[in-house]
């Protein structure tokens, strides 16, 4: 019989889970495997808040494994190393993001694509190699294989740094992958939450024309002043839609609602990339006749290879770019998933966990 | 008022016309523009029938002017030129495609991408420069500014060859521009008629494994022995789909009826590539998570600029590449554009128009 979570593995752990579709979250006490030869034991302070969190513990996928303690923007200290492990020591400071594991040997490995390979292992909500589920960042403690740990660079604030490890590396990618990085090229972010918000940051780092697009009028003035995005376009306004078209590059999507891709298209110029990153439950309507006529695509992306995400955290350091934050404690994390469902937060949850997750 | 079409220019001419949304051709009498400057005017000896046409007889993209005489594959000999043209003389070869005019002042010109052009003008149903409308090679002549005249190889046989002025160049573009074009590489090929078995073709010649991807088992035989593609998937049949899954590097999906993408989307490699040509009228669903999952795309694209055109048609001598046709007299072509609709051609029909078109009077 299949031992329980907190007997499976040697080394106590203690987070807060979701036990069913509610997508509640309460303490749970589990366990994390003994810290391998190389492994890197890491003792969590801070874990973000990601949408995908909020559409796992509700099951809105549909391959929810219960219970599930989400979190993949994990940022902590290291407390043990395995006896092989070179890249880092104790005290080290570093993150952990979407993925902990993958095949090491198909062309999307061997080519730092990790995320691309199809036994890719998820932080949380998938199955580790020995059989045993794996147990995201809303927890105390995490042991990771060090090929999978980003160094944390010593100048980029953790609490507000650790949504980067995966809003972050999720727009940063197809960015570089699209070729979404000329200086002066105009880039459309659509929606303005967790993703669109560290898009418009690392797009005027990359020198581009930034046009935030967005539902809500009424997130103008912080597009503009705040973050820095040079316009903002209101989606539902057809004449402003409409003086807008052909005038893009590219266009991040982050929306991970459901919603129409034919007016994102019609902003695009001739060649333009619509990127879409976000995730929606149900296929999107795509007209065809624009992207014909037009030489359009839409491309899809998915966070980031290790060697990306770090080469996106030295990027971000270099830049000053974090991401925007309200820092909460574990026992709020219910009220926060209820506001995130409606959008209510500029732009991230983070999880004080070190300070707040006790038993 | 406007002038009736058999008076607004100086030159006779004589072709088949749709009236109305029946789509039925019938001889019709018009004219001509005198030979400018810098145009070439050529007697039609081979016009192809492409899809598009039989839209467009039909009105079903809603733009048609009537009368409208279609043809945007034509091919013919040179019997006049302006004081300005360089490139031909009398007695060359050449074919026009699916434009005769564009900006030329606009970057997409600049950059050899009049098909881009926002102010390109299609060869026939299109308000020209001067106002007038343009009529297409189901027609005894055809006058064209000099920039949108193909010369055709000697070697490239006229009436096969003239299906490459349209098909040829729609899947020549995106198998370039996507970078299909990589010999080892593994491309899909979605429906095979006039677009479809010329891109095998093609993808072939530049080294490239095709697998043909049809509705149709019948199809098989020909796919793999006649055309020269390496293996064929039968759409419908899942099991074949499904070991097929992960495999291809690109797909070019010529079908323009509505069909699923989601089968498609799962034959493309990590980083694979689903290229559209043909063009359905309304949305296809786009499954999200597949595309995020393998970082894929799915992009358009549409014939090509002249540069590129007359590159194709030179690669195309080069390989020997011609289509596949069946060629019918002028009097056959409401009858073929009745099996064209059907699916009855292999794979393109092309109007002898040299020898079967003759003005009554």
């Amino acid at each position: 019989m299949a031992k329980s979570p907190e007997e499976e593995h040697p080394q106590k752990a203690f987070g807060w889970a979701a036990k069913d579709s509610s997508g509640l979250l309460s303490p749970f006490h589990f366990s994390r495997r003994e810290t391998g030869d190389g492994d890197v034991t890491i003792k969590i302070l801070y874990c973000g808040v990601c949408h995908s969190d909020l559409h796992n513990v509700k099951n809105e996928w549909g391959f929810t494994m219960y219970p599930v303690v989400p979190g993949h923007e994990i940022v902590g200290t290291v407390t043990k190393t395995g006896k092989n492990v070179k890249k880092f020591k104790v005290g080290d400071r570093v993150g952990v993001g979407v993925l902990v594991d993958s095949c090491k040997r198909c062309e999307s490995c061997q080519q730092d694509l990790e995320n691309y390979c199809p036994q890719m292992i998820l932080t949380y909500n998938s199955y580790s190699q020995d059989g045993t589920k794996t147990y995201g960042g809303y927890s105390d403690i995490v042991v990771v294989d060090e090929h999978y740990v980003l160094r944390f660079p010593e100048n980029l604030p953790p609490a507000a740094g650790a949504p980067l490890l995966c809003a972050g590396i999720t727009v940063y990618s197809p960015m570089k992958y699209y070729g979404m990085t000329e200086p002066g090229k105009h880039l459309g972010v659509a929606g303005l939450g967790g993703l669109g918000h560290v898009a418009v940051k690392i797009g005027k780092a990359f020198g581009l024309k930034v046009t935030v697009i967005s539902t809500s009028p009424k997130k103008e003035e912080e597009a503009v002043n705040r973050l820095g995005a040079d316009s903002f376009l209101v989606s539902s306004d057809p004449a402003k839609m409409k003086a807008a078209i052909n005038t893009m590059d590219y266009i991040i999507d982050t929306v991970s609602a459901v919603h129409p891709l034919a007016p994102l298209i019609s902003l695009l110029k001739l060649n333009g990339k619509l990127i879409t990153v976000g995730l929606p439950e149900k296929p999107l309507e795509l007209p065809i006749f624009p992207l014909v006529l037009g030489r359009k695509l839409v491309g899809g992306s998915d966070v980031g290879g290790i060697k990306e995400t770090q080469e996106m955290l030295d990027f971000c350091a270099k830049h000053g770019i974090t991401a925007d934050i309200e820092l909460i404690k574990m026992g709020d994390i219910n009220t926060a998933m209820e506001r995130l469902a409606k959008s209510d937060v500029k732009y991230r949850f983070v999880i004080d966990v070190a300070n707040s997750l006790s038993q | 008022m406007a002038k009736s079409p058999e008076l607004e220019h100086p030159n006779k001419a004589f072709g088949w016309a749709a009236r109305d949304t029946s789509g039925l051709l019938s001889p019709f009498n018009f004219s001509r523009r005198a030979t400018g400057e810098k145009d070439v005017t050529f007697k039609v000896l081979f016009c192809g029938i492409c899809h598009s046409d039989l839209h467009k007889v039909k009105n079903e993209w809603g733009s048609s002017i009537y009368p409208l005489i279609p043809g945007h594959e034509i091919v013919g000999v040179v019997t006049e030129v302006g004081s300005k043209v360089q490139k031909f003389k009398v007695g060359d070869k050449v074919g026009v495609g699916c434009m005769v005019g564009a900006c030329h002042s606009c970057d997409n010109c600049d950059n050899h991408l009049e098909n881009y052009c926002p102010k390109m003008i299609l060869t026939y149903g299109a308000k020209y420069y001067d106002g007038t409308i343009t009529y297409g090679g189901y027609s005894d002549t055809m006058v064209s500014d000099e920039h949108f005249v193909v010369r055709i190889p000697d070697n490239l046989p006229l009436d096969a060859g003239a299906p490459l002025l349209c098909a040829g160049i729609t899947v020549y573009s995106p198998l370039r521009f996507y970078g299909l074009d990589k010999p080892g590489m593994h491309v899909g090929v979605v429906g095979l008629g006039g677009l479809g078995h010329v891109a095998v073709k093609f993808a072939k010649a530049m080294g490239v494994k095709v697998t043909v991807i049809s509705s149709s088992p019948n199809k098989k035989k020909e796919a793999l022995e006649h055309l020269g593609a390496d293996s064929f998937l039968v759409s419908k049949d899942q099991d074949q789909m499904q070991a097929a899954q992960g495999t291809m590097d690109g797909i070019i999906d010529t079908v323009s009826a509505q069909h699923p993408l989601l089968p498609l989307i799962g034959l493309l490699k990590t980083q694979g590539k689903l290229v559209m040509v043909g063009a359905p009228e309304k949305p296809l669903e786009l499954p999200v998570f597949p595309l995020l999952m393998g970082r894929k795309l799915l992009g358009g694209s549409c014939i090509g600029g002249m540069k590129e055109t007359q590159e194709m048609i030179d690669f195309a001598a080069k390989h020997n590449i011609t289509a596949d046709i069946e060629v019918i007299p002028i009097d056959y072509v409401n009858t073929a554009m009745e099996r064209l609709l059907k699916k009855d051609v292999r794979y393109r029909f092309v109007i002898d128009i040299g020898n079967t078109l003759k003005s009554s009077n």
